[in-house]
């Protein structure tokens, strides 16, 4: 397949599986809001959230104050954050439309129709109103954009790029929300005095990756951070851990190979290994921030690879003095 | 309404018999459903996308083409000689680019002045003496065909370059048939969504010699084009990639895509991008959107393009009047469709009789297209047509001028109801080893009470077209 087409299904899916996290955690965080806490420690709830994409700097030049509508303006619909959820849909959908001859009558029209469907909303007022509801939206349009993928489209490679897409960055902004979570417990942010219990500040962190039934059914256990960890990290069969993703990414990795891919394979099968045969009491006796950090970059490193592999290959010796092809789609 | 050609009334009152079975339907349904059945078709074309880019204001917005839901309808032994009139034209068009680009007997001849063929800025020189798969120089033509009255017939343009709207004709008709099943149960209507089929059977048939399997793409400028839906429309229907010039090099004298298995071999381009920006080292040197070296591996006929570079020296509004001459010359033969009669303003006695007439004639720029640049007299205020005068006299050579031809009406929905609209119709001729087309085309209308004009980027709509077996 082009390149260039298989490019664009690669970020519309990331895009899509962006837009779908950073629903995720706002959502969370606004229904943490309801529970009775200090507003420290909401602001930091709020800051943590911004920490997770590296968006605080960015934020504090545009907002005077760290509340949830300012911080829900910028992460749903501020155009200039280029990690809002608005500019992730409209990304999604503008690489769906440089290939949607590719994409089934369905998919394009599931990802058209979010587009339109995201005008509405953000000329409305269903964001200040029920930000619960739009994110709910947001959530769902992703779903039915995998759903419809699933359901319709043939599995060669369109399909594969589509996939690979979606476990990059999914593994990405599992690791980061992890991260996030764990760094802020450190500093005593699960544990306020006088504030809610630890439980729920775990809690919360599951149900943002839709895992508080699952780790119930897994566990039949009090919720420890220790096993939060390893449900999202380790856990082959729980659909957003790093391992489940890990494993999606070598199968597809194998399946797309190419002349040159061999050694992103061995990189990804490298990567894979270490969490396949990690315990995480090990981990966490390493550090788990520091586990973390090696591993984001580890996946940065995979989506380059990957890119330069497959989606921008690199053209004869003597083209490469010419202008490179510009990858307008990351952007 | 008693001034023209109505395609559905004989007079106020009568109903033509291929319009019968429509009018009775349209009778029995209630006032509010016709309504609500437009209203979705709007949904569903903005749902599936269908929408094209208007150049100018608003640059970079998507807009519909508005769809008119009563059909224009064509009796089929109407058709039958229309479409015997488009494979002669079409013929003559292909036998004449042959001959240009070789001997250019019809020149010699002197039926066409050789300086306005060897100095018109369509005229490629560098495709002298190439040989092309089949002599076929324009394997898809959109030709514009209007009627004045019953049985008349005239072709406004040829359009042999990259014409455009086929896509729209084809979701026109999935439109009615999803709106209006019925329809299609008591009409007898030939069917088109074989286009994609044909075409593709067309493109393969001109691949260059000893290729067996040829890989077709579709080219396109990309995403942000006017027609982009259509391309990939047809890159998807046909099952080929579309490409855009950066996905495509050339190395060994032959043309390649970058695919994520690494380059891969390609044999017949349909093109939908201008001749200019093909090669920036043939043509535009500025040009990002093309293939540098293209040129030199089509002319080794290491690869084929469709349509041909070179093809506009023959739908060129000044060569337009020739086409007549054309048909006697190659084949022999007196021409089915009219030719509008044309006053090329390069001669003297055209040009000072366009001048003194421009409020009843209709002026086009020589190398415009889509509407834009052109004098609609009758419809054009004083100031308007003085404006107008000083282009011409500024650059005579670039205009034509012809009569404002009585344009055949349908009755269309429009604000105030159910009123007669001016309309054209473009059929698409595919040429290859054989010349032929699906039956009827693209209606467009001229949505503007009394304007002529039925281009969409001039707020022209569509209507689904009937060919009516009886």
């Amino acid at each position: 397949m082009l390149s260039r087409t298989a490019d664009h299904l690669f970020w519309m899916a990331r895009y899509t599986e962006r837009a779908e996290n950073t629903a995720r955690m706002l959502d969370v965080r606004v229904q943490n809001a309801l529970l009775p806490q200090s507003t420290l420690a909401a602001e930091q709830g709020w800051r943590a959230l911004l920490g997770i994409s590296e968006l605080e700097p960015a934020f504090a030049v545009k907002y005077p104050a760290l509340t949830q509508p300012n911080v829900i303006d910028f992460m749903a619909r501020n155009p200039d954050n280029p990690s809002s959820i608005a500019n992730c849909l409209t990304a999604a959908r503008e690489n769906a439309r440089a290939v949607r001859g590719t994409l089934t009558t369905e998919v394009w029209e599931t990802e058209n129709a979010t587009w339109i469907e995201l005008q509405q909303h953000l000329r409305g007022s269903l964001l200040e109103q029920n930000p619960g509801k739009f994110f709910e939206w947001v959530k769902y349009r992703s779903h039915l954009s995998r759903g419809v993928t699933l359901g319709t489209m043939l599995q060669d490679k369109a399909f594969d790029f589509i996939r690979l897409g979606t476990f990059l960055e999914r593994a990405d902004n599992t690791a980061r929300i992890l991260d996030v979570k764990f760094l802020a417990a450190q500093d005593g942010e699960s544990v306020e005095p006088g504030g809610q219990p630890e439980f729920y500040y775990w809690a919360a962190l599951l149900r943002s990756v839709s895992a508080f039934e699952i780790y119930r059914k897994v566990y039949r256990d009090v919720i420890t951070p220790m096993r939060v960890a390893e449900l999202l990290m380790l856990h082959p069969k729980m659909p957003r851990s790093l391992m489940a993703c890990m494993d999606g990414i070598v199968d597809i990795l194998k399946e797309v190979h190419n002349e040159g891919s061999r050694d992103t394979e061995r990189f990804a099968g490298k990567l894979h290994a270490e969490l396949k045969f990690s315990r995480i009491e090990e981990i966490l006796e390493e550090g788990l921030h520091s586990y973390l950090t090696r591993f984001l970059e580890c996946i940065n490193e995979l989506g380059e690879r990957i890119s330069s592999d497959f989606l921008v290959p690199m053209k004869d010796a003597q083209e490469q003095s010419q202008a490179q092809t510009p990858v307008s789609s990351q952007t | 309404m008693s001034t023209f050609y109505n395609e559905m009334y004989s007079d106020a009152t009568t109903v033509r018999p291929h319009y019968r079975k429509f009018d009775d339907w349209l009778s029995r349904q209630p006032p509010h459903a016709v309504e609500q059945k437009r209203a979705e078709a709007e949904l569903i074309f903005r749902r599936v996308g269908i929408t094209f880019a208007v150049y100018g204001d608003n640059a970079g917005k998507e807009r519909l083409i508005p769809f008119d839901i009563i059909p224009r309808v064509i009796a089929a032994d109407e058709w039958a000689r229309l479409q015997a009139g488009l494979v002669q034209r079409v013929s003559a068009l292909n036998l004449f680019l042959h001959d240009v680009y070789h001997e250019q007997r019809i020149l010699k001849e002197g039926l066409i002045p050789a300086e306005q063929i060897l100095k018109n800025a369509q005229y490629r020189p560098a495709m002298q003496g190439v040989n092309v798969a089949s002599n076929i120089y324009a394997h898809i033509a959109g030709v514009d065909i209007v009627r004045a009255g019953e049985g008349e017939f005239y072709v406004l343009e040829d359009n042999l370059r990259v014409p455009s709207g086929v896509s729209y004709m084809l979701e026109n008709r999935k439109m009615m048939m999803r709106l209006f099943p019925d329809l299609f149960e008591c009409n007898r209507i030939a069917p088109v969504e074989h286009y994609p089929d044909l075409l593709l059977d067309n493109l393969r048939s001109v691949a260059p010699q000893g290729v067996n399997d040829p890989t077709v793409v579709v080219m396109t400028p990309g995403m942000y084009n006017s027609a982009y839906f259509e391309h990939a429309f047809l890159a998807q229907q046909m099952g080929v990639a579309l490409v855009q010039g950066e996905d495509m090099f050339v190395a060994d004298n032959q043309v390649f895509m970058r695919t994520t298995n690494g380059p891969e071999r390609v044999d017949v381009i349909y093109r939908r991008i201008d001749d200019d920006y093909l090669d920036p080292l043939a043509f535009r040197a500025d040009s990002t959107l093309g293939v540098p070296g293209l040129l030199s591996v089509y002319r080794a006929g290491r690869v084929s393009l469709a349509n041909a570079i070179g093809t506009g020296v023959a739908d060129d509004k000044s060569i337009y009047p020739f086409v007549p001459e054309m048909i006697r010359f190659y084949l022999a033969e007196e021409p089915i469709l009219n030719n509008v009669p044309t006053y090329q303003c390069r001669k003297k006695e055209d040009l000072a009789y366009t001048l003194a007439n421009l409020p009843r004639l209709v002026v086009k720029e020589v190398h415009g297209a889509g509407g834009y640049g052109m004098l609609v007299g009758p419809a054009s205020t004083k100031a308007e047509i003085e404006a107008f005068r000083e282009r011409i006299l500024a650059h005579p050579d670039g205009y034509i001028a012809q009569p404002t031809l009585a344009l055949s009406t349908c009755p269309t929905f429009v604000s105030s109801g159910i009123a007669p609209r001016h309309l054209d119709l473009r059929p698409f001729v595919l040429s290859g080893k054989t010349v032929t087309m699906v039956p009827g085309g693209l209606t467009r209308v001229a949505l503007q009470e009394g304007s002529l004009v039925v281009n969409s980027s001039q707020g022209g709509g569509t209507k689904d077209t009937w060919i009516l077996e009886k």
